[in-house]
């Protein structure tokens, strides 16, 4: 086998990755469309404040401490304290449910039955003031998350398929982080999939995403549905958000892969959690695939910044509702 | 029963022409749920017609194929003697055929007067670049339709509210403002989606008033979708009665009031 | 007791339709035009010009383009820091190839460059609605910015990346390069801003408008009652288009003197002009201007008073922006999903019954 088709591969395990990846981040927006029909372009913010949580409950850092020394000319920064990584997550988990019940309580609450567009853009005011919160709360230099993740490149598989190729192929070139951060995703999915079909809150959720009136009047609670949802999704956005940080620190670029979760959805419906997989696959496959043979050759390289659109724009043209949306049926 | 297609005259002075819309062997299908099952029957010009049926008859959906919003998996629908290509609906608003809707579709960021006015679009031939200078040409057809309109606000008596937002509206008058969106395109066929529904019998009264009154002055042929018999024998001149799909009556009220097949559907004698 | 319509009668349909049917609102018109034309110039220095006035009336021109499209039209668009480099990209263009035309022209130029990429790009709001438009338009803003980076023929080769403006003259003053005066840059932009507005509510209140609020509105029964829904979509495709590039044009060659497409044009544009004519009011003129003057005016006065005042650090004030806008959007859209202009209305409507209740 030729050096080129193998790194071609390569490409493809890579992409692969990121794929599962930005499954992960699409299945967020998926949990609270599917439930309340809100498209949450706050999603990535919300991984970047948890990640910053989280480094900053680890590292036992005052909140606010740059306000709360302009205001009162104090100079505190650290509590002085470090919080074990366990204990440090399932605080932050804690904060990003206290997070879903004062969104709800004082944002969604007062919206519902808006249209989507003033939704979406109430999203996106969320986006902002999110951001601003995580600055203030725990200051806005790049951090890195000492969780243990292991770095470098898994060496075994280097070794093992180094001998596949010719004289110029090294082995497959993955990062371990990677592949721990496939492995996690993965699990996530299973487990929100099996949350979703099997568990009374989860038919539940499924009820309320169908018909708000119909779940109603058999007697579920939907400001506690939605509170469930959008703590869902900060879970999952933590985690997103830490895998993604591992990789490359966190700071505000970690914001912008909510805007990539968006080709993602485009491909696989809005309201589909195996679309959401089968999209993130395809455009993780296809932008890496697409830089290497064409993009990097001949276009100059950094198309991965818009390829994802465009690929999902063609799609939509031909597909409005996606690979696995509900097909829309207009009526007069 | 005329049972030619000699223009007649009605006995209250009324001139009904000639075939206008002829709709041809219609059947449609909505994945596999087949709505229209090969339905025929015409509509002649100056003429009420009625379209009767129980609910889910799929009246409406007769409505859209004539508006050109739904398209027939099979038969024809020829309008004016020739077959009418596939178009789309505004091409077949161009045509001359306005309806109103049965859940009211009127544009709710507009006041009434804007709503109005967008039924004179196929009137309004300035274009872009005219419009943006605005002085002349562009101006003087807002002026010129603005009168059109006016006359069609004060034959359905909604002056009074003609810059209030649709939005604020109570239900009844909001049916006037879609009567008057439509009116005012002067169209040659009217359609009428359940014109009088959730009225009370003054309002059904003056709404009738009007429908009859479009008819007699501005000869508008109308085609409507009702279901307060009253009504429908009072106003139209010939009734088709649909029945799941199917039409199991055509003719005068009174022929189809004593056919047999249509007091079964109504009284729920259930079908094959 | 001032503000009243008792007596001030309309005889002609013409006079109904004006833009200022309540003669007050009309002096007040009047008026401010004056003091914009006739007394600013003249008290203009360079902080006021650059740091508050000429930004204000460049985001305003792509403020009344975007509300266009998304306020009037319905079809939201991610795209218009993209578009605003397309105006900036062709305006340097011109003035690089032709440098003995007037820039005036070029800018118009610009903006009409603009309209036509703009129209194509907003092919696919024939087939798809929503958000699935918007994300759409997404792909116009990074493929645009990606290409201004790119392609080197853009930035005519130039080695930084950046393109700058060379000294023009209009009416022998010098409105670009380092030479301009505040009060220069402060009249083009002006003058654009209020013939732009001229166009934008005369195309607005006509039936181009109404067939792009149909649109907006019910889009179905539009296309039923004879709007021609190609026609409709891609003209207001266009016609904010032709804004946004004007606005990106001045934005490029009067304001900065010289851009970098990533970060002058980039997605953060988008959404800033988005978020200008939520706050000022979708579907209004008159809130393009009030959501851009309070976007504009917002972080000057946080920095007067956080920096200056209360000696904050720089960074902990613009963290602060953030919190402050994002409330705010959230808070108007619960509490006026009209913005502003709605606010004003209705304040407007309690001063003519002033000071009787109702």
């Amino acid at each position: 086998m030729s050096a080129d088709f193998l790194y071609g591969i390569e490409v493809i395990i890579n992409g692969l990755m990121a794929g599962v990846l930005y499954a992960l981040v699409a299945l967020g927006f998926v949990l609270i469309y599917k439930a309340s029909g809100i498209f949450n372009y706050a999603q990535g913010v919300m991984a970047l404040f948890a990640a910053l949580t989280l480094v900053g409950i680890m590292e036992g850092q005052v909140p606010f401490a740059h306000l709360i020394n302009a205001v009162f000319g104090t100079e505190i920064h650290h509590f002085g304290w470090e919080v074990p990584a366990l204990l440090a997550i399932g605080l932050t988990v804690v904060v990003m449910v206290i997070f879903a019940w004062l969104v709800q309580r004082f944002v969604f609450r007062h919206l519902v039955g808006q249209e989507p567009i003033i939704l979406f853009m109430a999203t996106i005011g969320l986006a902002y003031f999110l951001e601003g919160v995580g600055d203030l709360m725990w200051g806005s230099e790049i951090k890195t998350i000492a969780l243990g993740l292991p770095q470098g490149n898994a060496r075994w598989l280097e070794d093992v398929t180094a001998t596949w190729g010719g004289d110029d192929f090294y082995g497959f070139f993955v990062r371990q982080l990677d592949v721990v951060a496939a492995i996690v995703a993965i699990l996530l999915v299973t487990a929100l999939i099996i949350f979703a079909q099997y568990t009374k809150q989860g038919r539940a959720m499924r009820a309320v995403a169908d018909d708000h009136q119909a779940a109603l009047s058999v007697g579920i609670s939907l400001n506690f549905i939605w509170v469930l949802v959008w703590s869902l999704a900060g879970v999952v956005a933590l985690v997103a958000g830490v895998m993604w940080g591992a990789k490359s620190g966190v700071q505000f670029s970690l914001s912008l892969i909510a805007l990539k979760a968006l080709p993602v959805l485009m491909l696989g419906g809005f309201t589909s959690i195996p679309g959401a997989i089968v999209g993130g696959l395809i455009i993780g496959v296809g932008e890496q695939l697409f830089e290497y043979t064409i993009g990097g050759p001949y276009l100059g390289g950094a198309t991965e910044n818009w390829f994802a659109y465009m690929l999902a724009l063609l799609f939509l043209v031909f597909r409005p509702q996606g690979l696995f949306g509900e097909k829309i049926i207009e009526r007069v | 029963m005329k049972d030619t297609v000699e223009p007649y005259v009605t006995d209250d002075g009324r001139t009904i022409g000639d075939v206008m819309l002829d709709l041809r062997n219609i059947t449609l299908r909505f994945g596999g749920v087949e709505a229209i099952k090969d339905i025929s029957f015409d509509i002649r010009e100056g003429e009420i017609r009625a379209i009767i049926g129980p609910n889910g008859a799929g009246k409406s959906s007769m409505l859209n194929i004539i508006s050109g919003f739904y398209k027939p998996q099979e038969g024809e629908v020829w309008f004016d003697g020739a077959i009418r290509p596939p178009l789309r609906p505004y091409q077949v608003a161009q045509q001359g055929i306005a309806r109103t809707f049965q859940n009211i579709a009127l544009f709710e960021g507009m006041s009434v007067l804007d709503n109005v006015m967008t039924g004179r679009l196929n009137h309004m031939k300035a274009g872009l670049f005219r419009q943006a200078l605005w002085y002349g040409r562009a101006e003087q057809e807002e002026v010129e339709n603005r009168e059109a309109v006016e006359k069609i606000i004060d034959f359905l008596e909604i002056q009074k509210i003609r810059k209030t937002p649709v939005s604020r509206l109570p239900y009844g008058l909001k049916k006037r403002v879609e009567l008057a969106r439509a009116l005012a395109a002067q169209p040659r066929l009217l359609l009428l989606d359940e014109p009088m529904a959730g009225m009370n019998v003054e309002e059904k009264e003056d709404m009738s008033r009007f429908i009859l009154d479009a008819n007699d002055e501005f000869g508008t042929t109308i085609a409507l979708i009702e279901h307060d018999m009253g009504v429908v024998m009072d106003l139209s001149d010939r009734v088709v009665v649909m029945d799941y799909g199917r039409k199991i009556g055509d003719g005068t009220p009174d022929e189809v009031r004593g056919n047999q097949d249509v007091i079964d559907a109504y009284l729920g004698v259930s079908h094959d | 007791m001032f503000y009243r319509e008792a007596g001030d009668f309309k005889t002609t349909y013409k006079e109904d339709n004006q833009t200022f049917p309540i003669a007050f609102d009309r002096y007040r018109y009047w008026a401010v035009l004056a003091v914009a034309y006739c007394v600013i110039p003249f008290m203009i220095n360079d902080y006021w010009a650059n740091a508050i006035l000429v930004p204000f009336l460049i985001y305003a021109i792509a403020a009344i383009g975007l509300n266009i499209l998304t306020g009037y039209c319905g079809q939201v668009s991610l795209g218009t820091g993209g578009f605003m480099a397309v105006g900036a990209y062709a305006c340097y263009k011109l003035m690089t190839s032709f440098p003995d035309v007037s820039i005036v022209i070029h800018i118009i130029l610009a903006g009409g460059i603009t309209a036509i990429v703009g129209a194509a790009f907003g092919l696919p709001s024939l087939r798809i609605k929503g958000f699935y438009l918007a994300v759409a338009t997404l792909a116009a803003q990074f493929f645009l910015v990606w290409m201004f980076n790119k392609v080197a023929w853009f930035y005519n080769y130039s080695a930084s990346g950046q393109i700058s403006a060379p000294e023009r003259l209009v009416l022998g003053a010098p409105v670009t390069g380092p030479n301009t005066e505040p009060w220069v840059q402060y009249m083009i932009a002006l003058v654009f801003c209020t013939l732009c507005a001229i166009i934008a509510r005369n195309l607005t209140r006509g039936s181009l408008g109404r067939s792009w609020m149909a649109i907006r509105d019910m889009d179905i029964a539009a296309e039923i009652i004879g709007v021609n829904p190609l026609k409709a979509k891609l003209t207001a495709f266009a016609v904010s288009s032709f804004f946004i590039g004007i606005s990106g044009a001045l934005f490029f060659s009067v304001y900065l003197g010289a851009v970098e497409v990533g970060e002058a044009f980039g997605i953060q544009k988008s959404f800033l002009v988005l978020f200008m004519i939520i706050l000022g009011g979708l579907g209004s003129i008159f809130g393009s201007f009030v959501g851009a003057a309070f976007l504009v005016l917002l972080p000057v006065l946080l920095k007067v008073i956080g920096v200056d005042l209360l000696g904050w650090p720089t960074d902990l004030v613009s963290h602060l922006r953030l919190v402050i806008i994002g409330a705010l959007i959230m808070f108007f859209l619960i509490k006026e999903p009209h913005g502003l202009a709605q606010l004003w209305r209705v304040a407007k409507e309690k001063l003519r019954l002033w000071p009787f209740p109702y």
